[in-house]
């Protein structure tokens, strides 16, 4: 434990040493520092007797942490170049290679590398949200909370783990400072629209939604760091010459794992898809359990929570009764209003939803949405509970009919985003990040085009035509 | 000592960098690794320092196996790599002192070691300047003394004089002369053939990742051009006319005023053919070897593999 902090800490102190000696990084970050807080504090003074005059309270409350936020922000935009600089920067010059010939190990040298990357920007940060609260003093204004505050910084904290672990994981596909400033943007852009994100929740959400956002920024940027560290490797760092993107041999890579060894599409379903369902094996059983978990939870918390919240009474139910039998008179307009195609393309696009969510979130952000979608199961079952409906008889004949095909349609290309996101942080040595990324793709589109289309279609058919039938049947007083 | 056997490596794109290299270089030698640029040669150095992990064959470098024990093959090589990398806002003591510590040497070895490299290469006055602002050679030496930091068993050296001046250059092979003296198995990759001849006890031809030839200088020019060349040079024109050869003795080209012999056995051949060229009265003013540097080796090996005609 103590060899290896040594060693790390050897990587990190010579990167210290360097970057408080390059004044190309230095000079702008003190600028940055003093300079920005007097801004913002005559900025905020502005803001909030322009606010006053229209008692804008709400704003006033708000808009300290907001601009907290913001300064705390600015010289984290220098882990990315701290971050290229280090990683990059070191190919580029061929200084890596001595230090890869060295005893220290890939992690050892990863780590120092982000410790840097991290710290000497969130000095900075930290430094000139400091001097903003000095100034602060000064005028007559109410002070965050001190849990505010704590969030806030823990918040710029993770912004600046995000952006330095993901300029890593760009660092270790670019090989000049050219092609990784180019690719930068691909941080630069999203964490932008986060911050915007976190803004509206500091000027309308409460500071429990805020914290969420630490704890999933928190998760993203570790997986990150996983990712960047899978990648890490010397083979990798010197095996690559030049930045070049051989469309040729990606669609090569990418159809080679689509089509396999078939010869036909009979023997595609018969060799392929179960082959590949076999790999899907652990996420697939992860993603029952997760779907099991989450509709029994929802249906359990709204039937326990929301009688403390509602008064359930016989003529509410009552009511409630009549507007959903209302409602059920135009099931046999269904077919019209809702034709089985429009149905199936709502749910392809939802499961294309799923994965391009799952793409740039290593699978989570697509495993949530698919849990937003069982919540909602157990949330309408509960509701059927409450108003006196069999929950038993509503999933029986309003769900399951089409809901076999389509929930198990939904729930393998959940489990093939999740797998994706898995692949990726995992390590591999024999095979480059883009190629991983491409042959998890191909393994979700296997599954997408084989299973998932043709399910979702029968589901489509299924759900306008059979299912209205089928809750006629099961509620015939309600027709 | 170095040993590998059928040590390859395969790129991503089927490329076969390095195919099937066998070395065997033993303590106290100095295999120097001849070829064009992108023949292999930093590759299967970067093998050997168990930077790229072979794709076939094996390597051991002082008994460890560079697939399994990476980290000790690294401890236990110094190497000097295609480009100096050097820190160019560190100074040549302070970068001298941190690949120390990496390579895990007390405070008082790094001290003692950094300050014998800089004074042997000429590098105190120095010590104390960025990187940055040294010269190429400077750079190189530098980086020569990073290799040697924590005195290596093996060292793994790329182009060790380039971009050096003559001294400088000579004091470099002098420093690989006294490792060898001391027992350090080394390789050099170098494009510099007369450098190559002078320090090297094996030499090894790459070409497109295969060994072409690999052995001694004598066994090299044996192999490639040939049994020994001897000419006679006459202060007249002279006519051999019948001259009664020795046995394993050809006339391989002549003059009016020279002959020259190839000879398989020149201890036994040449007292026999002075001595028949005397008898002749020939008008003899000289009868040497006919050098053949590694240059005419190594032009004539490449131009045989690439199947053209060599003309030396």
């Amino acid at each position: 434990m103590r060899r290896n902090w040594d060693s790390i800490w050897m990587v990190a102190q010579r990167e210290f040493q360097d970057q408080f000696r390059d004044w190309r990084i230095i000079v702008p970050m003190f600028i940055m520092v003093a300079l920005f807080p007097f801004v913002a504090d005559n900025t905020t003074l502005q803001a909030i007797n322009f606010m006053n005059r229209f008692g804008g309270n709400l704003i006033l409350d708000r808009i300290i942490p907001f601009v907290i936020l913001v300064i705390g922000f600015f010289p984290l935009s220098f882990t990315l170049i701290v971050a290229l600089e280090s990683f990059v920067g070191e190919k580029e010059r061929g200084t890596i290679e001595p230090l890869l010939s060295s005893p220290l190990n890939d992690r050892h040298l990863y780590l120092g590398k982000l410790l840097v990357g991290v710290t000497t920007p969130l000095l900075f940060s930290y430094g000139s949200i400091g001097l903003y609260l000095l100034l602060l003093l000064r005028r007559p204004v109410q002070f965050p909370s001190m849990y505010m505050m704590v969030l806030i910084l823990l918040l710029t904290f993770a912004h600046a783990v995000l952006m330095v672990s993901a300029a890593i994981v760009i660092s270790v596909q670019a090989t000049t400072i050219r092609a990784a400033n180019l690719l930068a943007s691909f941080v630069v852009v999203p964490v932008a629209f986060l911050l915007q994100g976190e803004t509206l929740l500091i000027f309308w959400g409460d500071e429990g939604v805020l914290f969420y956002a630490v704890v999933g920024l928190t998760i993203l940027s570790g997986l990150l760091i996983r990712l960047g560290l899978s990648h890490f490797q010397r083979e990798y760092l010197l095996g690559r010459e030049i930045d070049t993107l051989n469309f040729k041999s990606m669609w090569r890579t990418f159809l080679v794992r689509l089509v396999g060894n078939a010869k036909s599409v009979s023997e595609w379903y018969r060799k392929e898809i179960p082959g590949t369902l076999r790999q899907l094996s652990q996420p697939l059983w992860i993603v029952v359990v997760v779907a099991l978990v989450t509709i029994f939870s929802s249906y359990a918390w709204v039937v326990v929570v929301t009688p403390k919240y509602v008064n359930i009474t016989p003529e509410r139910v009552q009511e409630a009764q009549k507007y959903i039998a209302d409602n059920l008179n135009n099931l046999d307009l269904l077919s019209t209003k809702l034709p089985a195609p429009s149905l199936f393309l709502s749910n392809v696009r939802a499961s294309i939803v799923f994965l391009l969510a799952g793409l740039i979130s290593f699978g989570t952000l697509g495993v949530n949405l698919f849990i937003v979608n069982m919540a909602l199961i157990g949330g309408v079952l509960g509701v059927a509970s409450l108003i006196h409906f069999s929950p038993f008889l509503v999933f029986v004949s309003a769900i399951l009919p089409h809901g076999v095909f389509e929930l198990t349609a939904v729930t393998i290309a959940t489990a093939a985003v999740l797998k994706m996101g898995a692949v990726l942080v995992t390590p591999q040595p024999d095979k480059s990040m883009g190629e991983i990324f491409l042959l998890s793709l191909a393994d979700w589109f296997k599954v997408f085009i084989g299973l998932v289309v043709p399910l979702l279609a029968i589901a489509a058919v299924i759900e306008v035509y059979v299912t209205p039938l089928l809750i006629k049947m099961a509620f015939p007083h309600l027709f | 000592m170095i040993e590998s056997n059928d040590l390859s490596k395969q790129y991503n794109n089927n490329f076969w960098a390095v195919d099937g290299v066998t070395l065997n270089v033993q303590p106290g030698q100095i295999l120097a690794l001849l070829g064009q640029n992108g023949a292999g040669k930093t590759t299967t150095v970067r093998m050997l320092t168990a930077l790229l992990s072979p794709t076939r064959g094996w390597a051991r470098i002082g008994g460890y196996d560079v697939a399994k024990h990476p980290q000790d093959v690294r401890a236990n090589v110094g190497v000097l790599t295609e480009q100096h990398g050097l820190y160019m806002r560190m100074t040549g003591e302070e970068y001298l002192d941190f690949f120390g510590k990496i390579y895990g040497l007390d405070e008082k070895t790094r001290k003692s070691r950094s300050d014998y490299l800089l004074e042997y290469f000429g590098l105190k006055e120095a010590a104390h300047r960025r990187s940055g602002e040294y010269s190429k050679g400077m750079k190189q030496k530098l980086a020569l003394a990073r290799a040697l930091i924590h005195d290596p068993a093996v060292l793994l050296l790329d182009e060790p004089t380039s971009a050096m001046d003559p001294e400088s250059a000579q004091l470099v092979r002098n420093e690989i002369s006294r490792l060898r003296s001391s027992k350090r198995t080394i390789i050099i990759c170098t494009h510099n053939l007369a450098e190559a001849e002078a320090l090297s006890d094996q030499i090894a031809i790459i070409y497109r990742g295969k060994i072409l030839l690999n052995g001694t200088l004598e066994e090299l020019k044996r192999t490639v051009l040939g049994p020994v060349e001897y000419e006679a040079k006459f202060s007249n024109p002279f006519d051999a006319g019948d001259l009664e050869l020795p046995p394993g003795t050809v006339l391989a080209d002549r003059s009016a005023t020279s002959l020259r012999f190839r000879i398989d056995s020149p201890r036994d051949a040449n007292p026999k053919l002075v001595r028949a060229l005397t008898s002749r009265n020939a008008p003899l003013i000289s009868f040497q070897e006919v050098p053949k540097k590694l240059e005419h080796v190594y032009l004539k090996t490449m131009a045989d593999a690439q199947g053209v005609t060599y003309a030396a």
